[in-house]
């Protein structure tokens, strides 16, 4: 993985320094509030409902065996043991004081690390596929654009008070993990006729209150301008983009506003005159970078292991986790494992110090001393050979992290909401453990196979509810937390916005609503058909009616006691 | 309060005396506290409509002029005039509004601009690094705000990844190199 050398150091400890000076001046009173607010935000760190927040940046979601163990070291120093693993691929701590703030900013230095930007009207965290560099399907490895693409918009000067927040994923893969078309530019890697590598470039994707899906503006951009291209498209967002209303501030609104094919086209404009300019990539630089992100050093190994073979054939457990966690490798006899952080009764996308410490050493025994965080806010080792496969499960149960249900319902995305953040109208959590508590049963949620279930606490949608075959929003209704329920969404390369099906339910009523539209999809899917294709032929009525039918799950199980 | 701590305008990384008056588009003069000359600022409003008879003028008597842009004003207004031009002047209604950053950029890289460039407004200290790295070279910190003590701020990095008007080549470059 990428390693800093002096200037990317020096940049990151001048940060440490600055912001320790702004901290300090922000404490004597120098600096107000309203001041100091866009200053700490830029660095990850909020002012939250209990506490502060401090958001650390995992760029493209790629960790080294130190780095987590000094994140375990950060959430046992400084909060409170834990932290929580986000679906932009960083790590939130909910529990620092504001005047660790820079401590902890020293300590992710000194191991390559920060939270710049990861906050803030800026340019945030770039995100990537988590199987990244060994998927079999993929095109080209997203990460050294990513890390170009990560220090290009470190501190950029021109674009530090955008109108809003602004998000920019890379996909290497057609298929498409890294949720591309709900960012404010997503770039898919593709290589042309010519053989050479470019870019498909869409923009003014997004969730929020407003979800769109983003548009192509170029089919073919080649990757010396990628830098140049990125340059104009923040250009005429941060001119014309909206400052008088917050809600109406993301690229997404002025993309809708101009049609894509004129904002397009005035990007095209404005990158005529950036074009070929010394921001324009080099063949060195990006060998340099790439060459960080080689193959670790496989051994050629067979494509089956026979003592694999007979452990999957003897062991019932394990042979579930291995066909929910495991997935399929490019080089023979390797494969990638996804560690769960959605095991019942935990919250979703949490890990404990101890827990990190152990992926950490996990990586190290398994998987060449990396770990990924995926967007789905789980973990994956994602060079493990198939012959430790068996080993690596029983440690992951020791830690509780081998939960074999990837994929399925209950590999929820689920924001903190209101138990943590001040922005949420609605707790996520507790309905989180309540649709983990009910459905507890291992057969009957792989009999139903794969279906997304995600949960946000409020219209930011962190929890990207609106991409789910069952999105979950927390609503305010006059002071008490309801729940609206969406149907149909999807992520990927086809991504869709799932669908209202009506009136928001109470809390207690959401784990029976969730039975009925799943009882529904089973007695309606054809051979194989995903939730999302089920919601697509027969609409969303026949959910619709079983969700507002009267024979709620509470009344079914009175009428069975009496 | 003495002389030297009333500056509130960093030109070229030290404090100087302002000598110009901003005028408002409708007219109005609201002078600096630290004013001397009395220069008029003018808004690109004004500035467009008096614009040959202002060159007519410097042609004949070397008046100064200068001209102050707001967030929304187009700078490519200015491209073919900006050898006559003394200041150009960003507003920044708000210290968060990052227009004016684009502005300078236009200006100095696309248009050429090379005289005084001026950020006024809602400035302070944790902006001049960004605004001096798109090419300001004047800095009018707001009333209430330590000037003094803000011309450490420049230093803030050693080193960028980016080009800008401070630096034509990329750190990858330059790492190159």
């Amino acid at each position: 993985m990428y390693r800093y050398d002096r200037h990317d150091h020096a940049i990151v400890q001048a940060r440490v320094a600055q912001f320790r000076d702004q901290s300090a001046r922000h404490q004597r009173g120098e600096l107000s509030d309203d001041e100091f607010r866009p200053l700490r935000l830029q660095n990850g760190l909020y002012i939250q409902r209990h506490a502060p927040m401090l958001r650390v940046a995992i760029p493209y979601g790629m960790l080294s065996s130190t780095q987590m163990r000094r994140l375990a070291h950060i959430t046992r120093t400084y909060d409170r043991g834990y932290g929580h693993f986000t679906t932009r691929q960083n790590l939130q701590i909910n529990w620092p004081t504001l005047e660790s703030a820079p401590d902890i900013l020293a300590e992710l230095a000194e191991v390559e690390m920060h939270a710049i930007q990861t906050s803030g009207n800026c340019i945030r965290n770039i995100t990537t596929d988590h199987f990244a560099g060994m998927a079999a399907d993929e095109i080209a490895d997203p990460r050294p654009w990513a890390e170009i693409l990560r220090q290009w918009s470190t501190f950029h000067p021109e674009f530090a008070y955008l109108p809003r927040k602004f998000k920019i994923a890379v996909s290497g893969t057609k298929q498409d993990r890294a949720a591309i078309l709900v960012h404010d530019i997503g770039l898919q890697l593709v290589i042309n006729e010519s053989g050479e590598t470019g870019f498909t470039v869409f923009v003014g994707g997004g969730l929020g209150r407003t979800p769109l899906i983003g548009k192509k503006i170029r089919d073919f951009l080649p990757w010396q301008h990628l830098l140049t291209y990125c340059e104009a498209i923040l250009r005429v967002y941060n001119r014309l983009g909206r400052r008088d209303n917050l809600y109406k501030a993301r690229i997404k609104i002025l993309v809708k506003a101009l049609g894509s094919e004129e904002f397009g086209r005035q990007v095209e404009n404005e990158w005529a005159h950036l074009k070929d300019s010394p921001t324009t990539l080099t063949e060195a630089e990006v060998t340099r970078v790439a060459t960080q992100f080689s193959a670790p050093d496989y051994a050629a190994l067979p494509t089956m292991d026979a003592a694999h073979n007979s452990k999957l054939a003897e062991d019932k457990a394990f042979a579930r986790w291995v066909q929910r966690n495991v997935h399929t490798h490019r080089i023979a006899g390797y494969t990638a494992v996804t560690l769960s952080l959605k095991t019942p009764g935990l919250p979703p996308g949490d890990a404990t110090d101890a827990q990190m410490d152990a992926v950490a050493d996990l990586a190290d025994t398994y998987s060449f001393g990396e770990i990924r965080v995926s967007h789905e806010q789980n973990l994956v080792l994602a060079d493990v050979r198939q012959s430790d496969l068996y080993a690596l499960w029983q440690a992951a149960r020791v830690i509780r992290m081998a939960s074999p249900t990837i994929g399925l319902l209950t590999d929820m995305i689920v924001c903190p909401g209101g138990d943590f953040c001040s922005l949420a109208n609605a707790k996520s959590l507790p309905i989180a453990a309540a649709i983990q508590a009910r459905f507890d049963e291992l057969d009957y949620l792989h009999d139903i196979g794969d279906l997304s279930l995600n949960i946000s606490g409020c219209m930011n949608s962190c929890g990207h509810h609106h991409l789910a075959g069952i999105g979950i929003l927390g609503v305010d209704k006059n002071g008490a937390e309801w729940y609206q329920i969406t149907i149909g969404g999807r992520q990927g390369i086809a991504a869709h916005i799932g669908d209202v099906i009506g009136k928001s339910f109470a809390a207690q009523d959401v784990p029976d609503v969730i039975e009925k539209l799943i009882a529904t999809y089973i007695a309606e899917r054809l051979e194989a058909e995903p939730f999302a294709d089920t919601v697509q032929r027969i609409g969303l009525q026949p959910f619709r009616d079983r969700a507002y039918s009267k024979s709620t799950h509470k009344a079914e199980l009175e009428a069975e006691s009496v | 309060m003495s002389e030297i701590n009333s500056l509130q305008l960093i030109r070229d990384r030290r404090l100087v005396a302002d000598e110009w008056e901003v005028v408002q588009s409708d007219g109005v003069s609201s002078a600096p506290t630290d004013a001397a000359a009395g220069l008029s600022l003018l808004p690109l409003s004004i500035w467009l409509e008096r614009r040959s008879e202002l060159l007519a003028e410097k042609a004949a008597a070397g008046i100064r002029i200068g001209v102050w842009l707001a967030p929304t004003d187009e700078p490519s207004l200015l491209a073919k005039d900006l050898a006559m031009l003394d200041l150009i002047a960003v507003h920044f209604p708000k210290f968060a509004d990052g227009r004016g950053y684009s502005t300078a950029s236009l200006l100095r890289l696309r248009y050429g601009y090379t005289g005084e460039l001026r950020a006024f407004g809602d400035v302070g200290r944790d902006q001049l690094f960004y605004l001096a790295r798109v090419g300001f070279d004047s800095f009018l910190i707001s009333e209430g705000r330590d000037a003094a003590a803000a011309l450490c701020s420049f230093d803030d990095f050693s080193e960028v990844y980016q080009s800008a008007t401070d630096q034509s080549l990329p750190l990858f470059r330059r790492r190159a190199a």
